[in-house]
């Protein structure tokens, strides 16, 4: 294990897409503290920026990367990883684990946006809470999340899983506005409550929402009374309303809202 | 500064030079006869190519359209990134990049004159700043005269002369080039949800049909005199049966011309080119438009080649960018430029495994290589709509060598093999022909006196490649050919080594040429008064901008090249 501290308190942004266990593995420690990344529009050294350490002498591959201090201006850690495990001490900043192919993200702390962004595989864990874009595309893209998965203990931001074309994102408390917005294919499961606009524009994929929603957009119909959904093989008990759309888009995504949190929108069983 | 290229094999295909070995002499940035040795800069330049500057007649660098293009597409930006150096300045881009990076990629390559075909009018302000923000190349720009109010009008009822008037105002107010026509009469017909179906289908609200509007501006374009002939974006581009729309469009101006010179050019003819009733059996007209073109000498071409990339397309012909949207379901922006012209823009993707994109790929390359007259067909992808510039290395390897194209035909869609032309041409570019088809004939075709040659008092816009032609076998070896023509071992521009080994070592601001019509009366901003009276009057009805504010003075330009034109009024 390869144990990076940062040594000063961050005031710009720094991007460090060299912070890999991709990049790590086969370099030796000297070639490690030489690698080169971002801070502002200077090019700096890592080990110019973390005191690095070897915790784990015996072993000449390098595919595990432990992180500390204060990281929040640190982005795109991770990025493009296929293989290995990084832990994060704490919070951290933009676009981790942005177009992982494979192996572990494990973050004790928050994250900043774009959390997983056109992952590919793999998985990120998170213990606090993430903020808007979770697995979604760069600007302007439409390719997103497409395998993985991400788990997320704490709330999510705005547009979860916007452009999602595969994968699992798993928030355990409340989501903001629009989870699954742009929806191509994948699962978003939200234990928690969403502030509104789930799954506009979805064309494919599950949305689950156990908790309060304000609303249904009004381009979704309601298809089903369910008594429980299906997530890879594991059972989340409802029951729920399943409704499908985004018909604005032609769509057959399927969102599933919790009857019993969701009294306000008994009137749709009418419908039935 | 002197500089003398020596020992290189010069290609200079208008001044009949085919690879001879020779010594180029260059000064005060113009072919010279010789140079004194002792003062002047040599480069040694044995074992390689040496060709004029590379001309394009077709490409979308600049302006409104490109720009908006630029701002739909992020994602394209990401993928391509050039960090700054301490001559060049950063940019991004794939498909459509930043202005200086589009100078400095061209100059990589060994271009050094390049047109922007498509300019509304009113966008030309901005076209020229940024046509001004690209450096190292010489720059041209063309109005879109086909679907404005005014050509309209006057065609319609004939009035030819006062079309010819205000032609030659409009070309005077933007600094424009030549005559663009896109889609004549279809674009207009689309701010009513309109197309045009075939030449004779009358525009809605104005009756004029577009063969009046080819014809009658074909017919303005010879009274201005202008050095370039009409540059025609074909009706119904992009459908499939519009090979007989395209011989149609050439047909029509056939009896406009005089002696052996061209009065239309059809520009990126590959689109249309499509045989077929729909899109399951679109097929390739392209033997049946070359057989055309070999019988007559009165059209240029230039291919509009696909390759197999992620692009952005974007045109005036709004009608077309709609079918492209609705076929790809991609994001993509309409724009109706008040009285004169629309525009489109679409992200797409040409994929090999797409029987429509692998025969698009396929009828490209016929196209080019069933014209048996290099001098007629020009090589272009229609930057960025078939693919963006920097993949014309790509291209000349498919013209040079059958070989990368059978290696290409074994990994595209098998319909559109089967039913390809190109295992039947056994033709391979020559490396003369491709100085034709990529420098010399659109430097002819454009009317450019000091461009694409390396005769005494030409520009000195040399490219030199690495490429040794005694030594490899550009059919077998097109690997090698392509890695030549990516990168130039030296780009000279004006006298000046502005790049080697495919880094910039100076940026230098090109020029923007302009035609510069020395109508008697009609002159500049003062036209003759009914003109200026008329104008007026439409601007003050229909524009959203003043008169006084329109024409676009020469200062406005930093590097102004005007070529002067008397036309037969």
């Amino acid at each position: 294990m390869v144990i990076l501290s940062l040594r000063y308190p961050l005031k710009i942004p720094v991007y460090a897409e060299c912070v890999s266990p991709d990049v790590f593995a086969g370099r030796s420690m000297k070639e490690i503290s030489a690698l080169k990344l971002w801070e502002g529009n200077k090019q700096r050294l890592l080990s110019d920026l973390f005191n690095i350490q070897d915790g784990d002498v015996d072993n000449p591959v390098k595919t595990t990367i432990q992180l500390q201090g204060d990281l929040r201006k640190v982005r795109m850690i991770g990025a493009k990883m296929s293989m290995g495990k990084i832990i994060i001490e704490g919070d951290i900043g933009m676009h981790l684990g942005a177009m992982m192919k494979g192996g572990e993200i494990l973050v004790k702390g928050n994250v900043d946006s774009w959390l997983g962004c056109m992952m590919e595989g793999g998985r990120i864990e998170v213990t606090g809470s993430a903020a808007d874009y979770v697995g979604a595309p760069y600007r302007g893209s439409t390719d997103g999340m497409k395998n993985g998965t991400i788990a997320i203990h704490g709330n999510a931001g705005n547009e979860v899983g916007c452009y999602m074309r595969g994968g699992l994102i798993r928030v355990d408390e409340n989501v903001g506005e629009f989870a699954g917005v742009h929806m191509r294919d994948g699962t978003i499961l939200v234990q928690g409550d969403c502030e509104g606009r789930a799954g506009a524009g979805m064309i494919d994929g599950k949305v689950i929402i156990c908790g309060y929603v304000p609303s249904i957009p009004p381009t979704f119909t309601i298809d089903d009374i369910r008594p429980n959904v299906k997530i890879d093989g594991e059972k989340v008990t409802g029951p729920f309303y399943r409704f499908t759309g985004d018909s604005a888009e032609n769509g057959k995504g399927r969102l599933f809202v919790s009857k019993n949190t969701n009294t306000h929108l008994s009137f749709y069983e009418r419908y039935l | 500064m002197s500089l003398l290229i020596r020992n290189g094999f010069v290609y200079d295909p208008l001044n009949g030079v085919k690879g001879e070995r020779m010594d180029i002499a260059i000064e005060e940035g113009k072919i010279a006869d010789r140079v004194n040795e002792k003062k002047a800069k040599v480069i040694d330049a044995s074992g390689m190519v040496v060709m004029p500057g590379g001309v394009d007649i077709h490409t979308h660098i600049a302006g409104a359209e490109v720009n908006a293009g630029r701002l739909l597409r992020p994602e394209d930006h990401i993928r391509d990134v050039e960090p700054k150096t301490t001559i060049t300045r950063s940019g991004v881009g794939h498909s459509i990049p930043s202005t200086f990076t589009t100078g400095y990629r061209y100059a990589r390559m060994g271009y050094t004159m390049i047109c922007n075909p498509s300019m509304p009018p009113l966008e030309a302000r901005h076209t020229h700043e940024e046509l001004e923000d690209t450096p190292i190349v010489d720059k041209a720009t063309f109005p879109l005269l086909g679907d404005w109010w005014f050509a309209l009008e006057y065609l319609r009822d004939g009035m030819i002369k006062e079309c010819a008037t205000h032609v030659a105002w409009m070309i005077l107010a933007t600094k424009g080039y030549a005559i663009k026509i896109v889609n004549p009469g279809g674009v207009e017909a689309w701010g009513f949800g309109r197309n045009v179906r075939d030449l004779d289908d009358p525009v809605p609200n104005f009756g004029v049909t577009p063969r009046e509007i080819i014809r009658g501006l074909c017919r303005v374009n010879q009274i201005l005199n202008m050095p370039h002939t009409i540059h025609v974006h074909t009706n119904r581009l992009g459908q499939p049966g519009n090979y007989l729309t395209t011989i149609e469009t050439m047909k029509t101006v056939e009896d406009l011309a005089k002696g052996d010179d061209p009065v239309i050019h059809i520009t990126h003819c590959q689109f249309s080119a499509f045989k077929g009733d729909d899109w399951r059996t679109m097929r390739s007209g392209a033997e049946e438009i070359a057989k055309y073109v070999n019988y007559h000498s009165h059209v240029t071409l230039d291919m509009g080649q696909v390759a197999f990339t992620d692009t952005t397309t974007m045109t005036a012909d709004g009608p077309w960018q709609y079918t492209l949207y609705e076929l790809s379901g991609n994001k993509w922006i309409n724009h109706d430029v008040e009285t004169e012209t629309g525009a489109g823009i679409v992200p797409f993707r040409y994929r090999r495994k797409s029987y429509v994109h692998a025969t698009m790929w396929s009828i490209g390359l016929e196209l080019a290589l069933l014209v048996k007259d290099p001098w007629k067909m020009y090589l272009t992808t229609d930057h960025p709509n078939g693919a963006p510039f920097t993949t014309y290395p790509q291209i000349i390897t498919w013209l040079v060598s059958n070989k990368a194209r059978e290696k290409m035909l074994r990994r595209i869609n098998r319909k559109a093999k089967k039913r390809s032309l190109l295992p039947s041409i056994d033709r391979e570019y020559s490396l003369e022909e491709i100085a034709i088809v990529t420098r010399a004939g659109q430097a002819k075709a454009l009317g450019l006196k000091n461009k694409g040659h390396l005769g005494v008092g030409a520009d000195a816009d040399v490219a030199i490649y690495g490429l040794d032609p005694r030594k490899t076998d550009a059919s077998a070896d097109y690997r090698t050919v392509r890695r030549a023509f990516e990168k130039t071992a030296y780009t000279i521009k004006g006298g000046k080594i502005v790049a080697k080994d495919d880094a910039i070592v100076k940026s230098v601001d090109g020029r923007t040429f302009w035609t510069d019509l020395t109508v008697p009366s009609c002159l500049g901003t003062s036209p003759c008064p009914e003109v200026l009276q008329d104008l007026r009057k439409r601007f003050r009805e229909y524009w959203t901008v003043e008169f006084e504010n329109y024409f676009i003075p020469e200062r406005f330009l930093k590097a102004s090249a005007p070529i002067s034109v008397k036309p037969e009024m």
